[in-house]
């Protein structure tokens, strides 16, 4: 073993975990009679340096183990959790989970036996691995670049975290699974100002990857997109506000699949039918132009996974095809309850917290409009670039999203950038009004960070240049629709 | 389960040893912060327990310096090798830093001592009495009065009941030695009503209470939650306009804490936020006053001393509209060359930085129906949605729902729309203020109505 951080529970850490001690958890788990329970061990050590005021200004490492323990009983969940790898900690944990089922009749778990799993971010070297030194040089290099690149800067930041998270899930039905999980994020930020005017540009990326990242897209590249950011949007003018012809970029713009299709199709809102999709299953509900899919499968991005938090293996699901609702993405819980298979979309954001339906890359995949072509057949608009969020309301599909990089569309053209843009609209209406699509497919650059019922995950997203006729554009000037 | 105060001294003991260790191992400044919390968590959804989840937890942080090279580490790991490498590792993190000449500890003087602690009351034993049994009863009778509300509410997300109780303890190489302990229960109800053209309608309501004989009965709970869903059925966008718009408390308080973010001093010297050199300034109506008050008895946001150790303290920021100041720790004071407020708040995992403790917009003597009665036509909000603020400038946009308001009544509801305007002209249009002020929350503020706001819609 190469490396400084390896989880205890590993073979040949201090309290290794093999399928022996798995099984006697597992046997105490369904002690009271549930029908199913499972183990997720999990050891995580994330980093971070922030560089402000040209010096690397702090350092930061955390590191978080335990166990949470999960026993199901129809659809009822117990779930507890433990700090402490001791045989004592976690047969404690294994025994609150379990009083779920009380009064039930015990069934005995089957032998568990370990899966093999795929390799969907080989890293040469771990970021955690490699000297501090060398993340300083990046953040330096961007900060150099950003001050060098225009008298207007005033102000810089740049950022760097990294993490790896070893996971191991042993379940009921015999199965044992493990994953190392290498994650990192870069970002710069700059203030420019002028004359009392301040803006703020950003650039940000990573994924499933070691600092080689950096070879592709250099910290000076960044730099040099959040001072053009900023730069651009000291010129910017109050947005219009009402509805018209939107056109979101390649990449980022995915932001949208993800709030606008992809909540509303996770299999929990749709067992409960609490979704604006539940009961739609082969119904249109987006435009024949359009084929979503969510794809944990992709080399490196920082939605990838090679197996979930539920031991699944995890690949590509097709969501929508050609406009039809093709399937939901399904966790353990949920594809019991639909008769299917777990496809790998159970994700948690640490062992303190119970799996649920979560994407991984959510992505609409690409057309066969020149993008030229796309903004050219719009005469007044809004061209969405760079997005700050979103966020959906999934019971009915009303969804916002915040621009932090946007244009008016004048004549064909992109003109004047906007300040504070907001979209909103309604999923599957937006979606049904989507009416070209680009050959540019991006995937967008590693900084999205998903959040459902109080769990983070990281997830990734992906489109090609997408027209929208007609979108309600939330800004402040009346009648320049 | 132990005595809180037993619990602090053990976690005080755990800070000072490492505390020293750190030390020992050729730190300049070590602090530490030790926290240990369970919960119980329980979530039931069509009258079926669905979720019965508990744990207790602990946690170190560490915080050093060499010179004034900073570092911070966490670790959940409290074993004798934990330990070691959460010590070695902020150590060697340490030596990477960079001297940053404003880095440093508090003043020994500006330290608080224990004799100097309000009892703020934010510690309920009988909130750690309560069973998963009784938890689940709780949101059983919370979502079946939803359902008993109305025969419209036809499904549910479901309710919860959490419980959870905190410990911790802060001890700093400066002489600083003190802890905390807290506990919160709340619970949530949140029914589904089908709408016209197969949309559904998601309405919620919760209460939330350091002690458990303040917080509110789950079958109001749920009829509220009910009330709140029917109220939606049959929302539709507005045309695009300006006009008065009325932010109830829940939105209310979204824009407060928006405001909140832009006066802390990390914000100021980092030049992110509008309100750089504004103190002294307008920023908002006069009819506007915002205190910072971490001394309230039982509200969820006090502390008797910050995350410094420094004694915690009533911060006015706005009076009368006008900016009287900036919510500053040490680092941020000294980078603005002014002494800290007592805002320091130190995360679990070591870092320090300015917070807000219980924000509050100050109430006023008219009822919400008053303010409502004198609005001829306008935007009642009570639900904003997504992320549209930009602190540097002020600018400001998001996602709005709630109800027209014609002729000084509540009408038609409303969704998917968006209001807009820069935080600065929005604060300084408040032309009333409501008296239902409520402390359910850290940041708190009555009703207010802003004279003009842009609504874009169809």
């Amino acid at each position: 073993m190469t490396g400084r951080y390896h989880a205890p529970f590993a073979e040949h850490g201090s309290h290794t975990i093999d399928s022996d001690i798995a099984n006697r958890l597992l046997k105490i788990a369904l002690g009271k009679g549930g029908d199913y329970a499972d183990l997720f061990f999990e050891y995580s050590v994330g980093g971070s340096y922030v560089y402000d005021e040209e010096i690397l200004k702090s350092a930061r490492r955390a590191v978080s183990m335990g166990l949470g323990v999960r026993v199901m009983k129809g659809d009822a969940t117990g779930y507890a959790y433990c700090e402490d790898l001791s045989f004592d900690a976690m047969k404690q944990a294994a025994e609150t989970a379990a009083q779920i089922a009380a009064g039930g009749r015990p069934i005995a778990p089957l032998a568990v036996s370990t899966r093999n799993t795929p390799s969907r971010y080989p890293v040469p070297i771990e970021s955690l691995d490699v000297n501090g030194e060398a993340k300083r040089a990046i953040l330096e290099r961007a900060d150099r670049a950003a001050r060098a690149s225009d008298a207007r800067v005033i102000r810089v930041d740049a950022s760097f975290s990294e993490s790896v998270r070893e996971i191991l899930i042993a379940n009921s039905l015999g199965h044992m699974a493990r994953d190392r999980q290498p994650l990192i994020r870069f970002g710069v930020r700059v203030i420019a100002e002028v004359s009392g005017n301040r803006q703020s540009g950003s650039s940000g990326g990573g994924g499933r990857t070691g600092l080689e990242y950096f070879d592709g897209k250099t910290p000076e590249w960044h730099a040099e997109q959040a001072v053009q950011q900023a730069l651009v949007m000291l010129d910017a003018r109050e947005a219009p506000a009402g509805e018209m012809d939107v056109v979101l970029g390649p990449g980022d713009s995915g932001i949208l699949l993800h709030e606008a299709v992809g909540h509303g199709l996770e299999a929990d809102f749709n067992r409960k039918k609490t979704s604006n999709y539940s009961d739609r299953m082969g119904e249109e509900v987006a435009s024949a132009l359009c084929t979503v899919v969510d794809d944990a499968s992709l080399q490196g991005s920082r939605g990838s996974i090679n197996i979930d938090d539920e031991g699944q293996f995890p690949a590509r699901s097709v969501l929508i095809e050609g406009g039809t609702l093709k399937g939901y993405m399904q966790d353990r819980h949920s594809a019991d309850y639909f008769g299917t298979t777990p496809d790998g979309h159970g994700r948690r954001q640490s062992f303190r917290s119970h799996p649920m339906p979560r994407m991984t890359n959510t992505m609409l995949l690409g057309g066969q409009d020149e993008p030229e072509d796309v903004i050219r057949s719009v005469s007044r608009g809004v061209y969405a670039k760079k997005f700050g969020g979103g966020q959906v309301d999934i019971s009915n599909g009303d969804f916002v999203f915040s621009l932090t990089e946007g244009y008016l569309i004048e004549g064909g053209k992109v003109t004047a950038p906007l300040k504070g843009v907001n979209l909103i609209g309604n999923g599957p209406d937006a979606m049904r009004k989507v009416v070209m699509l680009g050959h540019d497919f991006q995937v967008s650059d590693g900084i999205w960070t998903c959040g459902k019922e109080g769990q983070s995950v990281p997830v990734g997203v992906g489109c090609p240049t997408i027209k929208i006729a007609s979108m309600t554009v939330g800004g402040t000037q009346m009648g320049a629709g | 389960m132990s005595k809180p105060e037993e619990e602090a001294n053990g976690l005080l003991e755990l800070g000072r040893s490492v505390v020293g260790r750190a030390i020992e191992a050729g730190a300049d400044v070590a602090e530490a912060g030790a926290h240990s919390g369970s919960h119980l968590s329980v979530k039931v959804r069509m009258g079926e327990p669905e979720l019965v989840e508990e744990a207790g937890s602990r946690a170190l942080g560490l915080r050093v310096m060499l010179g004034q090279r900073v570092a911070s580490t966490y670790t959940s790991d409290l074993s004798e090798a934990g330990q070691r490498t959460l010590i070695e590792d902020a150590l060697e993190l340490a030596s990477l830093s960079e001297s940053d000449e404003f880095a440093g500890p508090p003043e020994r003087s500006d330290l608080s001592a224990k004799s100097q602690w309000k009892d703020l009351d934010t510690f309920d034993d009988s909130v750690s009495q309560i069973s998963a049994d009784d938890a689940l009863d709780l949101s059983l009778r919370g979502e079946r009065a939803a359902f008993d509300f109305d025969s419209r509410i036809a499904n549910s997300e479901g309710a919860s009941f959490t419980r959870a109780r905190g410990v911790s303890a802060l001890v700093t190489s400066g002489g600083f030695a003190g802890s905390d302990y807290g506990t919160y229960a709340s619970i949530v109800v949140n029914p589904i009503a089908d709408d016209e053209g197969g949309k559904k309608r998601s309405g919620y309501h919760w209460s939330a209470s350091r002690h458990y004989v303040d917080l509110e009965d789950s079958q109001a709970v749920g009829e509220e939650a009910a009330r709140r869903t029917i109220a939606q059925l049959g929302a539709k966008k507005l045309p695009t306009q300006e006009l008065p718009v009325v932010f109830d408390k829940d939105a209310a308080r979204s824009i407060l804490g928006l405001f909140a973010g832009c006066i802390l001093g990390g914000a100021i010297w980092r030049k992110s936020s509008y309100l750089v050199d504004r103190v002294g300034t307008r920023v908002a109506s006069e009819l506007v006053d915002i205190v910072d008050d971490p001394l309230l008895p039982k509200a969820p946001g006090s502390r008797a001393f910050d995350g410094e150790g420094l004694l915690s303290r009533r911060n006015v920021v706005v009076e009368s509209g006008v900016l009287k100041g900036y919510l500053m720790d040490t680092y941020s004071a000294r980078k603005l060359g002014q002494k800290s407020t007592g805002s320091a708040s130190r995360s679990p995992s070591g870092g320090i930085s300015p917070s807000s403790s219980n924000l509050i917009l100050r109430a006023s003597s008219q009822s919400r129906d008053e303010l409502v009665a004198d609005t001829k036509h306008g935007l009642y909000v009570t639900g904003m949605m997504g992320f549209g603020f930009n602190g540097v400038t002020g600018d400001f946009s998001r996602g709005a729902s709630g109800f027209l308001i014609e002729d000084g009544k509540l009408s038609d509801p409303v969704s998917e729309v968006t209001i807009s305007l820069n935080l600065d002209q929005l604060l300084q249009r408040i032309d009333a203020v409501a008296d239902d002020l409520d402390h359910r929350t850290a940041v708190a503020s009555p009703t207010f109505r802003v004279s003009s706001m842009t609504l874009a819609g169809s």
